[in-house]
């Protein structure tokens, strides 16, 4: 349970740590964006390099990056293989029946991957020098101008913060109940399929009661300490941009215009 | 069943980046048809400890022995099921484990996985929710439906039914009310009656003294005493507070009076033992 590591946050003093979370968010979106226009070898390494760079900057081992690109491994491979077998062109370096692998086939699968990687590598800076919370803050600050068309904002940021804030908490309940009935001597590992399957019940059904009652708990918790929605609230941390923030949009405009200048002179 | 734990390690998360040493160079017996507390301060390593008892971890370095069953890091998953069988282990807050539809088939399901037929396991939950005082008339209730002192009970009850021969339980009485708290007094001496091998953890001193032929304290991950309970409460008091562990209250109240200038031979572990030191003092003078 302790080895996933999707959205896991690790506290640090690091300078992109303390940037704004709608700094770190935009320059995400802008990123990602803005890679995917990347077509050739150059614009690819030049990418690869300012993310490096940020990885860097984030004082965190590169080890807990590499460790978030591992659980979507299949799903790299298997996109990359689709890209090496079905893209047609020439030369032909091996073709059996419809399949066919070719030199253009072999340069995409290069590029696919590339740029899976990077975005994964770019959302998990996001994800691993930010606090779920201060996400959800920047979601609500971002998102603040819908409120003028009547979008319930303020509640839905709650909301994503509250289930949010519940992810570690069933992780830990998911690791009890399944040590009581391992100890009941559940076995997920003989069987076949449809016995495997049956065998998580006993996981499931605990674990939804659990997080049914926690849920009742919260709400009665949060009603007793008088919470009304639909009201106007002040806030513990005010999100604010200071000069480092400045400095990270500068950065971004900075890897853009190089990206752009690179795709110019190599004729787009 | 003898437990015996040689040279035990344990490490969370070892290897990675988060690693986390829980366990210390652990030497401990839990002998056969003894009663044993653990006692010790939060985070001491109690639980990680009493998992070690049934394969739920494994040891990192040194090795567990539970009778002829040799648990190291290399057992194999395969292996467990069978330990298991012989090992039963009460979780705190052990309601929060119920699944099933009806209170029987809960309780059938231990019985069932460790391999009886559909009749034996069924027995088994009878006999074993009849011993533990659950009434016939919410056996084929839904165990949501119950009080939460009666799916303790039921959780309780889906243990004993595979019939273990050792017990372990993890912090049994917590949040049950007084009269909760003494029956399940009275069933771990029961289980001791029957030949059990009886593990638990407290931190209600009162209930250590009552029950347990031996106590393990820890601390820091490490085992720093290991004796009866006569001998252990007869400890320094600075010991004590060292650990930040409590007296049972018939031992505080031996201090209150040292503090007033009412000395006693020795510390007295519950309420008899006190009037009892009282009185003999009171016919010395």
């Amino acid at each position: 349970m302790n080895n996933i590591m999707i959205g896991r946050f690790v506290p640090g003093e690091s300078l992109i740590h303390r940037l704004d979370p709608r700094t770190k968010m935009i320059g995400t979106f802008i990123y990602i964006f803005v890679m995917l226009w990347a077509n050739n070898w150059q614009t690819y390494l030049w990418s690869a390099v300012f993310v490096v760079g940020l990885i860097k900057f984030t004082g965190q081992p590169f080890k807990l990056y590499w460790d978030g690109l591992k659980p979507i491994f299949w799903l790299i491979l298997f996109t990359v293989i689709l890209q090496l077998l079905f893209t047609p062109g020439s030369p032909v370096l091996w073709h059996l029946g419809p399949l066919s692998v070719t030199v253009p086939g072999v340069v995409n699968a290069i590029y696919v991957m590339v740029r899976f990687v990077l975005i994964i590598l770019m959302s998990t800076i996001l994800t691993l020098t930010t606090p779920p919370t201060s996400i959800a803050n920047a979601i609500e600050s971002l998102l603040g101008p819908l409120k003028k068309i009547k979008v319930p904002v303020a509640e839905l940021a709650l909301m994503l913060s509250i289930a949010l804030r519940f992810v570690p908490l069933l992780m830990d309940e998911t690791q009890k109940i399944m040590n009581a009935q391992k100890s009941r001597g559940m076995s997920f590992s003989t069987g076949g399929p449809i016995k495997r399957a049956k065998a998580i019940i006993p996981l499931l059904i605990p674990l939804f009661v659990g997080a049914l009652q926690r849920a009742l708990d919260l709400a009665n918790a949060m009603e007793v300490r008088g919470f009304k929605d639909a009201v106007q609230r002040t806030r513990y941390r005010i999100l604010h941009y200071d000069r480092n923030d400045y400095i990270a949009f500068f950065t971004i405009v900075f890897f853009v215009i190089i990206f752009f200048g690179i795709k110019i002179v190599t004729g787009f | 069943m003898a437990i015996r734990f040689e040279q035990v390690n344990f490490t969370y998360g070892a290897g990675t980046t988060l690693s986390q040493d829980v366990l210390h160079d652990i030497n401990v017996n839990m002998p056969t048809g003894e009663i044993t507390a653990i006692i010790g301060q939060t985070g001491s390593g109690k639980s990680t400890l009493i998992q070690h008892i049934n394969g739920l971890l494994k040891p990192t370095t040194g090795q567990v022995l539970i009778d002829d069953f040799k648990l190291t890091s290399g057992t194999k998953e395969k292996q467990l099921i069978q330990l298991r069988q012989k090992v039963g282990i009460v979780f705190q807050f052990p309601e929060n484990q119920l699944f099933a539809n009806t209170v029987i088939e809960d309780v059938m399901y231990g019985p069932l996985n460790f391999g009886m037929t559909k009749a034996a396991a069924k027995i088994a939950a009878e006999q074993a929710l009849t011993r533990i005082g659950v009434s016939e008339n919410l056996w084929s209730k839904s165990p949501f439906d119950l009080s939460g002192g009666q799916m303790r009970r039921v959780a309780m009850a889906g243990t004993l039914a595979s019939d273990p021969s050792v017990i372990v339980l993890d912090e049994p009485a917590a949040g049950l009310d007084p009269r909760g708290q003494a029956e399940l007094l009275a069933l771990v001496l029961e289980l001791k009656k029957m030949g059990k091998t009886v593990v638990f953890i407290s931190h209600q001193m009162e209930h250590v003294v009552t029950v347990a032929d031996q106590v393990i304290v820890m601390h820091e991950g490490r085992i720093v005493a290991q004796e009866a309970p006569k001998v252990l409460f007869n400890r320094d008091l600075s010991w004590f507070q060292d650990l930040m562990l409590d007296l049972p209250k018939a031992g505080q109240f031996a201090e209150k009076m040292k503090a007033a200038g009412l000395i006693l031979p020795r510390r007295p572990l519950n309420l008899q033992d006190l009037a009892s030191l009282i009185n003999k003092g009171a016919q010395h003078e």
